[in-house]
């Protein structure tokens, strides 16, 4: 370095690096709920409903209660004084007729897995030995599991203040325009679609722990949680009616999520009240089984789609009717995932000058529902993503064309679909289209095509082109979306006397490599060694409030907020180093962890002496407070709204319905990438988790309630095994919104993946003239849709 | 996930098991444990004590010359790591390493699975197209029990609830023969939706003199497909005597196996395929 050159190091965004929390967990040496273990703590277990729908005869408790290691057996009786959960995303602008769930079920139960008891002992074992000498006397009620049949007259009626099982009506949009649309197109598709039930089923179940101490009035609880502070909050307002400041919620390793850990359970306050209730720490740890049973679900949408079109392919309106399966009662955010996060988002990335979206929450004898890994979206991509391939194949015309067509111009950004989504903030639709033709080899692919049709075979290549909404925040807007809550995010950045960096977020990663990606962040903005900073997460009492990671939210919102709160530190490590310098604030520039004088580099002050001076301070300039210590709450101006075209091509088997994967290619764009290879690992995960929805994965309940697929010997979840190597690119469309320029990347791939391999099952059985599926597209259901199409 | 109390016992000697079986009715066997263990844990079966086989070497290990012999208790792994088995009885080979996944296998046991009997095991198929005899003990001593009368019903076997099962005799094929696996993955459990063990022997011109196809998955236990059996024998094997003989499948079955994920209409349309497949394979068919 010559005296006149400024430092510089190298940057660490963008950079591949190896997860750094990854060399504790792969050897075992995480700390996950199962492997908390407290001085005296006791097991409870939950007698669960086994009926879809049922009134409470009699509880008999009394031979569990006298059974070894049994410390209590309690009732929903034992609870009536407390509230029921409280719903915080109440579909907006329209009355909402809610029904939430008591801790323990009282009078009557409305799903298998419905808690109506529960047995405290001196270990897990004893629990569940007490639990099989509980005497359940229940009358039998009919049940409906259906999202619209639910709706129908004569149904089965779950709560007294929902007429025919109605939570809700909602709708957005334009509905005279979008039918008169419909009335005068030359062309009109019209398709019923179901969008499946789906089981999140992450590695880890969930699981509570609950701590009362009597001296201090404290509640401690160690939660699955996404969102600890929101789960302190809910609990302290609306359940437990207990101060804010006297709980304190730690969620520790979580073992993956899906969503599935946002919500409020009953399971939560009820290890609370039972330790209260028996001054002992009380553990819960959820088997598969109640996973299945009793985990917030996703999904489970019934669809009405009516597209007209004109016939280049120009599309002209669309109109989405949705019947959204809820479940027996209200989850947290269940009013807000199928109306704000679904239906504004049915115009996926065509610019369609007539949308109506009409919204009926139902409520059904089944497992609750809320967001699930997309929640909404996928929903959505998938309604927009077929309407598109049915008006192609309506009108003989290549689908990468018909989207083409409709793309919203590049130029149009940010552009306002007209349905009440803020304006997706920024995108460039064909040029991932192009980017993932090429990498597929489109050409070539229709002339291999046509030589396996030939042959017999059902070859066929199906598109995404999708675009989603996340990165959720606005509170202003989401607010008037109906969310009970804010949506900003927090950071604290402190830099400790010997330099090193410390960073709490108010984020909650649950396996998405939040410490490697913030620390590249801290590493770049302060010019500090990457093994210098520590991120900590997960503690209320440790961490200032932060809504948790959800909605692809942590990086855009969370990371932000670490990013201002790193450039309040700079500014004031500036002022504290011209003052060492004796030269004047302005005079000095803040590159690779020193101060300098600018133009004159050799005169600086590094990042271990200002944090020193800063800390101790013995040097400060006069008005300057010591300790480096910054926090920000961030609250964007908008969401982010991640992008991209994914390809999978797919054969049939003529004889079984098999569906095969043979490649699938993906060119997403997350605008900006601080660490690729996390990128890449979140788009992979996801597009397997969404190729799952779209093969096998499906909660299917019989007609009387019962759930078929509780074990993981029924239910589907995707193998390493049944996937094709994934070939994955990008295209950098920067969101305009945040200084990082960065998009979301948690849910795209699942959102984007779904609707690709049902186009390319579709395409591929094009020749027997079938159109439309039911996903799962398992073997038995495609073979019998190939039966009904040759008339067998 | 944790079952009811139960007493343990490991027995040296199959007497000893066979004693502890009568002095206990609600006794369970277990070997290795991949069927009996979920069940327990999610509390469908409460046996009042288990009686492990794992210390008794008389039920250990494979003995081939020509016929073979497999100890009730060698694992699916032992069974996989044994050339001379896998070259002479190739479909029991194929069909145990469908079964589960290292895990399962390196524990799992080809007598445990017989006689647990579950509709959808892979092995049992293969043992029954191989004519095993199965060899059991009670307390009246021993006997034999041929493939065509072992399996009886769903989750039922010819043997009574003191015998024990100590080992399974695989006749010496005659020569000229050849035979396979073939199998349609349940995708979550990766049980056979329908799985099809062919064995077939030819002459030295090429015509196929016996056949032994066998369904399971798709029906209630291991099934002899019949129809395709006679169907086959006399012709030259080729794909289309193949073809044509697999459209037999459905023949002399009485009940199909049907659930949510698969009909059975659709299994038994599979059972038609994978007999095809099965028969293809074995006859060498392209």
């Amino acid at each position: 370095m010559t005296a006149t050159e400024a430092p510089t190091r190298e940057k660490l965004v963008g950079k591949a690096l190896k997860r750094r929390e990854d060399p504790r967990l792969v050897q075992g040496l995480g700390r996950f709920m199962d492997d908390i273990v407290l001085p005296g703590m006791v097991h409870v277990k939950i007698l669960r409903s086994p009926l879809a729908h049922a009134r409470i005869r009699n509880i008999d408790t009394s031979r569990a209660a006298s059974a070894p290691g049994v410390l209590g057996v309690f009732t929903g009786q034992d609870f009536a004084d407390v509230n029921a959960l409280p719903y915080a995303w109440q579909a907006a602008g329209v009355e909402n007729h809610i029904n939430t769930p008591r801790i323990l079920a009282v009078d009557e139960v409305h799903w298998v897995g419905d808690p109506v008891a529960c047995v405290v002992a001196e270990t897990a074992q004893q629990a569940e030995d007490a639990l099989e000498l509980i005497e359940l006397d229940l009358e039998e009620l009919p049940a409906v599991v259906d999202a619209q049949a639910t709706t129908e007259p004569g149904a089965p009626q779950l709560h007294e203040n929902a007429p025919n099982n109605i939570a809700f009506e909602w709708d957005c949009g334009n509905a005279e325009g979008t039918d008169a649309a419909l009335a005068s197109a030359p062309v009109v598709v019209r398709q019923r679609i179901r969008n499946q039930r789906l089981i999140a089923t992450p590695m880890e179940t969930r699981g509570a722990i609950g701590q009362y101490d009597a001296g201090t009035d404290e509640y401690t609880f160690w939660l699955s949680s996404q969102a600890p502070h929101v789960h302190r909050l809910v609990m302290a307002a609306f359940v437990l009616g207990h101060p804010e400041e006297k709980i304190r919620v730690i969620a520790p390793d979580i073992g993956g999520a899906f969503g599935s850990k946002i919500f409020m359970y009953t399971e939560y306050p009820l290890v609370g009240l039972l330790s209260k209730k028996l001054g002992r720490p009380v553990k819960w740890i959820e088997t598969r089984e109640e996973h299945a049973l009793a985990t917030a679900q996703g999904r489970d949408h019934v669809t009405d789609i009516e597209v007209a079109a004109e016939r280049d392919g120009k599309i002209t309106g669309l109109k989405v009717t949705t019947w959204a399966n809820l479940g027996a009662y209200l989850s947290t955010a269940a009013g807000g995932i199928p109306t704000t996060l679904y239906a504004r988002m049915v115009a996926g990335v065509y610019k369609i000058p007539n949308i109506h979206c009409k919204v009926y929450g139902t409520y059904t004898n089944t497992a609750l529902v809320d967001a699930y890994r997309g929640a909404g979206r996928p929903e959505a991509a998938y309604v927009a993503e077929r309407a598109v391939d049915l008006v192609a194949r309506e009108l003989g015309m290549d689908p990468a064309e018909v989207r083409r067509k409709n793309f919203i111009p590049s130029d149009e950004f940010p552009f306002d679909t007209g349905i009440g989504m803020l304006p997706y903030d920024s995108g460039n639709y064909p040029a991932a289209l192009d980017r993932a033709l090429e990498m597929v080899g489109y050409g070539d692919f229709r002339k291999e095509q046509e030589e396996a049709r030939a042959r017999g075979k059902y070859l066929g290549l199906g598109f995404s082109t999708y675009v989603e909404v996340c990165g959720l925040a606005p509170t202003s807007w989401i607010t008037s979306e109906g969310w009970g809550a804010g949506l900003w995010e927090s950071a604290n950045v402190r830099v400790h006397l010997t330099g090193k960096v410390v960073v709490t977020t108010g984020s909650m990663p649950h396996g998405q490599g939040h410490e490697t990606t913030f620390s590249q962040i801290i590493a770049d903005e302060l010019g500090v060694p990457y093994e210098d900073i520590i991120v900590e997460w997960g503690d209320t009492a440790g961490t200032p409030f932060g809504y948790g990671s959800y909605g692809s939210r942590s990086l855009t919102v969370g990371g932000t907020a670490i990013v201002q709160s790193a450039r309040k530190i700079r500014d004031k490590m500036k002022k504290i180093a011209a003052h060492m310098l004796e030269v004047n604030e302005d005079e000095v520039d803040f590159e690779a962890g020193k101060v300098f004088v600018k133009g004159a580099p050799d005169r600086s002050v590094s990042f271990a002496d200002i944090a020193l001076n800063a800390s101790v301070g013995a040097n400060l300039p006069p008005g300057v407070e010591p300790v480096l210590d910054a926090t920000t709450y961030f609250d964007p101006p908008n969401c982010t709204f991640p992008f991209g075209t994914h390809i999978a091509i797919v054969e049939v088997d003529a004889e079984t319905g098999n569906v095969e994967l043979k490649r699938y290619v993906a060119v997403d764009d997350v605008g900006n990438v601080i660490n690729p290879l996390i990128v890449d690992g979140q788009i992979q995960g996801g597009i397997v988790q969404g190729i799952g929805q779209a093969l096998w994965e499906h909660g299917v309940y019989g007609e009387d309630g019962q759930l078929l697929t509780s074990t993981l010997m029924d239910y589907g979840i995707p193998k390493a095994s049944y996937m094709p190597m994934i070939e994955l690119d990008r295209t950098v469309t920067e969101s305009p919104i945040n200084p990082m320029g960065v998009k979301g990347a948690g849910e795209a791939g699942t959102i984007a993946s779904t609707p690709a391999i049902v186009n390319a099952v579709m395409d591929a059985l094009a020749p027997l003239g079938i159109k439309h599926i039911d996903m799962p597209l398992s073997a038995p259901r495609v073979w019998a849709a190939m039966q009904e199409a040759k008339g067998n | 996930m944790y079952p009811a109390p139960f007493d343990y016992h490991r027995p040296a000697s199959v007497e000893e098991a066979i004693q502890i079986l009568q002095s206990n009715p609600e006794a369970k066997i277990i070997a290795g444990g991949h069927s009996l263990l979920p069940a327990m844990k999610l509390r469908l079966a409460a046996p009042s004590a288990l009686v492990d086989l794992h210390g008794i070497d008389e039920l250990k290990g494979i003995s081939v010359n020509g016929s073979a012999t497999v100890g009730a208790m060698t694992t699916y792994d032992e069974i996989l790591s044994n050339q001379d088995l896998a070259n002479t009885f190739g479909a029991l080979y194929q069909a145990v390493a469908e079964v589960g996944d290292i895990q399962v296998r390196n524990r799992g046991t080809l007598g445990g699975s017989a006689s647990h009997a579950d509709p959808a095991a892979d092995a049992t198929a293969a043992l029954v197209a191989h004519g095993a005899e199965f060899v059991v003990r009670g307390p009246n001593g021993e006997r034999t029990i041929s493939a065509d009368e072992f399996f009886v019903d769903l989750f039922t076997t010819a043997m009574e609830p003191e015998e024990v099962l100590v080992k399974i005799n695989l006749p010496a094929p005659a020569e000229n023969t050849s035979s396979a696996y073939a199998k349609f993955r349940h995708p979550a459990s990766g049980y056979p939706v329908c799985g099809v063990a062919a064995v077939v022997t030819r002459d030295g011109s090429g015509t196929v003199t016996s056949a032994r196809v066998v369904a399971t998955g798709s029906v209630l236990k291991p099934t002899r497909l019949t129809g395709v059996e006679e169907a086959i024998t006399g012709t030259n094997g080729d794909a289309d005597a193949v073809a044509a003989a697999a459209e037999r499948a459905e023949e002399g079955v009485s009940e199909w196996a049907g659930d949510h994920y698969a009909s059975s209409e659709y299994r038994a349309h599979l059972t038609k395929v994978y007999a095809k497949r099965a028969l293809n394979k074995a006859l060498g068919n392209g």
